[in-house]
């Protein structure tokens, strides 16, 4: 299937560029105004995504992730920020949503709420093309030969209706159903977790051979930390509604410089029954997005706390291995022992992608 | 490339043919459940008897016979007994069965059109635009439904149409309470959710996404409500506000047979229990619906 | 090798049958399964959606339907003979001998009544203490499973504690009456990664104190090797493999566990290399092959394995596998 948008290949051009996204959804108030308050669920993220690579993104309850997938899709819209697709403002004259949305399509991670109960597979597929002004016959078409691309036979599966298919063919259908529009950027929010490990290993499998055959970029969104590390390119880890933490995936693995970024790698239960693990790194729950810490969100859990973190919000700047880490240990000159010595100045606000 | 081989389908034997779709799927359950079959069958009678009574009446339900009234059950040439004119129950009873299930199921239809127009479009809008439309329509629900029916009826009049406009607004509000229920919970499901990021209008949602999976349980409650309708009709017409004698209507009849309590208790009972067995047919037959329509993943 | 360990095991669970029988066939979910914890034990139980590991934890506690269920075989939990308890010794049983904790605490908890309250009614119900000493025997519970402000959260609900206080509030209920054997479903499955390793270490930490026999159900086997002393992997019903975790993970005998160790993502693997898959999927458990259930997805399969079922091989130091391969390889 040959790639019907303009692509532009221009690698030092983000495919999609984030600026300041902030989205916070309104407390109940009750009858006398009291007790309103403001769920921060995504406050200031800024990211880029290139053009052909896999972005992981981690993060726990309360980080944030979903939300910012939503976002991406205009699904709910932002109260600040801009987002910027091929150089295009998403929403402008120049990028209607409707055209962005055949740019950008989503896989979500319940496979069964994902589908319409009373559609067939080939009309759940064939809905999105025919939306966009495909004839009906081609949709079809299209939805059948989709099926035959995620691995699912069309004579048995295009006439079958949800409740007949397992998990791993569901989420199979919804991945041809994100490709309909021959979009470019999938996002893929939790899309295999709630698969068993061996189904999984599969539509892993699936979604690097599309990738590889179609030009695909995703957005990888999931708690488990090993595949994510094995699908993506880069990972952005997020907390409370925030990027603490973001570069190669190997490196951010081996070499994490946010204390965040360094505890939820330890959690990673061990495959070595001699090398149990002793401590929990982290104590507590995930905190909720309603009333934020002030400074660094993350002070109140980290064990190099000082002063510092509580008072001033820490911005993405360069950390040693070539990640972008929002931590002033990592900051030059920042008041905080563990920080590099350096002109005592901080770096400008601009976070660099 | 490799494109992997899917997974063996869950049902091996249906591999070439269409598969039972949900409707299908919902009847054979609803087959198999012998409560829901026996309430089917007798609604069913009830349906022919209203549409073919007149003719299968053994006597002429108008005819009255002064020297006749109130004979027993079981008078010769008249099983059902007669009533205070002289008229055959038996008669009056099946032909009865028309105006009383019109008078049932006509007002639940318009209601469930008009009130599912409210319902779907207040759930998938939501907002503010839901609260205004649902709060009004509350209003409406706070008045207890016999007393509201009474109340529009006198107000508009009484005579047929008149109740049967009564009774359609006193059943908008339940229904259309139904549907923003149910609309605002499909509204929230991903499979909407996808077919929003898709890039298609609220209308083709609405359509393809929303209407087949929100109808049916509407449908459901409506056919609970029809046993409703045919008992605030009775009681219009017992009140003298619905239908007029000497039509023959349960409800009419049980008023117009009030006095004969004492006297042929028996014949002032079987308007009633007329009314008694639709009801409850009426009701399983709506329950029976709902059992089969859950399916459960 | 033997097949009886010397001493008498706690939980003895042997030739377990479990059918489900409401639908419109019969759904043979465990079909033979023998397992033996002994007292201080931990059990990993491993396998997919389907493996019957979920099924063969609630036959412990009895918590099938009855019209809809045939269990069939035997379990013993110290001297009692679980399939044969009366309801109102099951009743005693249950909590007081053994109890379980569930994948999500919002379902399995009251949602109308505080944590402290349901707490303290399972102690009563169980023992003739008072209310007041009950109360502080709950406190000293949330304490025991690291609740912060512990008498403030005895009097919270279910619904506003976030997800780890309420697994460690669940753990707390179900230890309330010092039971013997603690089952857990899946309990760690819905919680984040940080929380995640929290509970298993508590849970470790429980079971050497209090000297617990432990059956855990999972599918995360990192989670498994976290806990548990020996693991036993299960597919379609049946234990295909058993044995101390070191081995398990070190030596994996039966095709399908190694399948399941090799197809998991992990760090070191090349970019861009693709997974080991499992071919096919899981059978169907109305209608199980007369041999061995892997045999259509196993790389290494005979004719001989569609034939019969492979009996159990005991390999040394307590690992058993079901696997011809493995009997063969044995004899020779």
């Amino acid at each position: 299937m040959t790639l019907a948008h303009d692509d532009r290949d221009d690698r030092a051009q983000p495919m999609l560029s984030v600026r300041g996204l902030v989205k916070h959804f309104p407390l109940k108030k009750d009858l006398l105004g009291r007790g309103a308050g403001v769920v921060r669920a995504v406050d200031g993220v800024s990211f880029d995504v290139f053009q052909g690579e896999t972005l992981g993104v981690v993060g726990e309850s309360g980080c944030g992730k979903s939300t910012t997938a939503r976002l991406l899709m205009q699904l709910i819209a932002h109260d600040q920020g801009e987002l910027v697709f091929d150089g295009q403002t998403v929403g402008s004259k120049s990028l209607p949503l409707k055209d962005y949305r055949r740019q950008a399509q989503m896989v979500f991670q319940d496979s069964y709420a994902s589908l319409n109960p009373r559609l067939t597979m080939e009309d759940s597929i064939a809905f999105a093309p025919m939306v966009h002004g495909l004839p009906e016959r081609e949709a079809v078409e299209r939805a059948r030969d989709l099926l035959d691309r995620v691995g699912l036979s069309p004579q048995r599966f295009a006439e079958r209706y949800p409740h007949e298919l397992s998990g791993g063919q569901r989420q199979r259908v919804n991945i041809a159903r994100a490709l309909a529009l021959q979009s470019r950027l999938i996002i893929l929010d939790e899309a295999v977790s709630a698969l068993d490990k061996s189904v999984e290993a599969q539509v892993l499998n699936l979604l690097l051979d599309l990738k590889e055959a179609l030009g695909l970029t995703y957005i990888f969104i999931s708690h488990d930390l090993n595949v994510v590390r094995y699908m993506s390119d880069r990972v952005m880890v997020m907390y409370l509604g925030q990027v603490v933490e973001v570069g190669d995936s190997e490196t951010l693995f081996k070499h994490a410089a946010h204390p965040y970024t360094q505890a939820l790698l330890s959690s990673i239960p061990t495959m070595d029954p001699d090398r149990r693990t002793e401590t929990p790194p982290l104590a507590g729950d995930p905190p909720n997005p309603i009333n934020p810490p002030s400074g660094c969100r993350f002070h109140t859990r980290c064990v190099h706390a000082q002063p510092i973190c509580s008072e001033k919000m820490p911005v993405l700047a360069p950390a040693s291995h070539g990640q972008q880490v929002a931590c002033w240990m990592h900051v030059a000159g920042a008041a905080h022992t563990a920080a590099p010595a350096g002109p005592g100045r901080v770096p400008n606000q601009e976070a660099v992608a | 490339m490799t494109f992997l081989n899917a997974a063996a389908s869950p049902v091996p034997q249906l591999v070439f043919e269409r598969s039972a779709g949900y409707w299908e799927t919902v009847w054979r359950r609803f087959l198999r459940d012998k409560v829901a079959l026996g309430a089917a069958l007798v609604v069913l009678f009830l349906l022919v008897l209203a549409i073919l009574g007149p003719w299968l009446a053994p006597m002429d339900p108008y005819q009255s016979a002064m020297l006749k009234r109130l004979k027993p059950i079981g008078f010769e040439g008249h099983p059902f007994g007669t009533d205070e004119l002289g008229r055959d129950m038996l008669s009056r009873l099946m032909v009865g069965a028309r105006l009383s299930l019109f008078m049932g199921i006509t007002p639940v239809v318009c209601a469930f059109v008009i009130g599912s127009l409210i319902g779907i479009t207040a759930g998938y809008i939501g907002g503010w635009v839901n609260s205004v439309m649902m709060r009004t329509i509350d209003v409406f629900y706070a008045f207890p439904s016999v007393l509201l029916a009474i109340a529009l009826s006198g107000a508009l009049g009484a005579g047929i149409t008149n109740s049967l406009i009564s009774l359609t607004i006193v059943f908008i509000p339940p229904l259309a309470r139904v549907a923003e229920s149910v609309t605002t919970q499909i509204r929230g499901r991903d499979f909407v959710e996808a077919a929003r990021a898709s890039g298609a209008s609220a209308f083709t949602i609405v359509r393809v996404h929303v209407l087949g999976n929100v109808l049916g349980p509407i449908f459901v409650y409506a056919t609970s409500l029809i046993a409703v309708s045919m008992i605030l009709a009775s009681g219009l017409s017992f009140l003298g506000l619905g239908v007029k004698p000497p039509e023959p209507e349960w409800g009419l009849m049980l008023n117009t047979l009030r006095t004969a309590i004492y006297t042929q208790p028996w014949i002032a009972a079987l308007p009633g229990v007329m009314i008694f067995i639709t009801s409850i047919a009426f009701n399983l037959l709506a329950d029976g619906l709902r059992s089969a329509m859950e399916i459960k993943q | 090798m033997t097949t009886d360990s010397p001493t008498p095991a706690y939980v003895d669970i042997r030739q377990l049958q479990v059918t489900f029988t409401g639908g419109k066939k019969p759904v043979q979910a465990v079909s033979g399964v023998d397992l033996r914890v002994q007292r201080g034990e931990v059990v990993a139980l491993i396998g997919e959606s389907g493996s019957g590991k979920s099924v063969t934890l609630r036959s412990l506690l009895r918590l099938h339907a009855e019209k809809k269920t045939q269990i069939s075989g035997q379990i013993r939990v110290g001297e009692h003979d679980v399939l044969q308890l009366s309801s109102d010794q099951l009743s005693q049983f249950r909590g007081r001998v053994a109890s379980m904790i569930f994948q999500e605490p919002l379902l399995a908890l009251d949602p109308v009544y505080s944590v402290g309250q349901q707490i303290i009614e399972a102690i009563r119900r169980h023992e003739d203490v008072s209310e007041d000493a009950a109360r502080k025997r709950a406190l000293a519970l949330f304490e025991r499973v690291r609740i912060p402000s512990p008498e403030r959260r005895l009097q919270a609900y279910p619904h506003e504690m976030s997800g780890g206080m309420r697994q460690r509030a669940m753990i707390a209920l179900a230890l309330a009456c010092q039971p013997q054997l603690l089952l857990a479903d899946e309990p760690t499955t819905a919680l984040d990664a940080t929380v995640q390793i929290q509970i298993l270490l508590l849970l470790r930490e429980l079971q050497k104190e209090m000297g617990l026999s432990v059956i855990f159900v999972t599918h995360d086997i990192g989670a498994a090797v976290e806990v548990a002393d020996r693991i036993a992997v299960m597919y379609a019903g049946r234990i295909v493999e058993e044995g101390p975790a070191r081995t398990l993970m070190r030596e994996p005998r039966h095709p399908y566990t190694r399948a399941l160790l090799q197809s998991r993502a992990d760090g070191a693997l090349a970019k861009g290399q693709r997974l080991e898959t499992i071919a096919g999927s899981p059978p169907d458990l109305t209608d199980l092959p007369k041999g061995c259930a892997f045999a259509s997805r196993c790389k290494m399969a005979v004719p001989a394995c569609d034939a019969t079922r492979p009996d159990i091989t005991w390999l040394d130091d307590g690992h058993s596998v079901r696997c011809l391969l493995a009997q063969s390889q044995q004899v020779a």
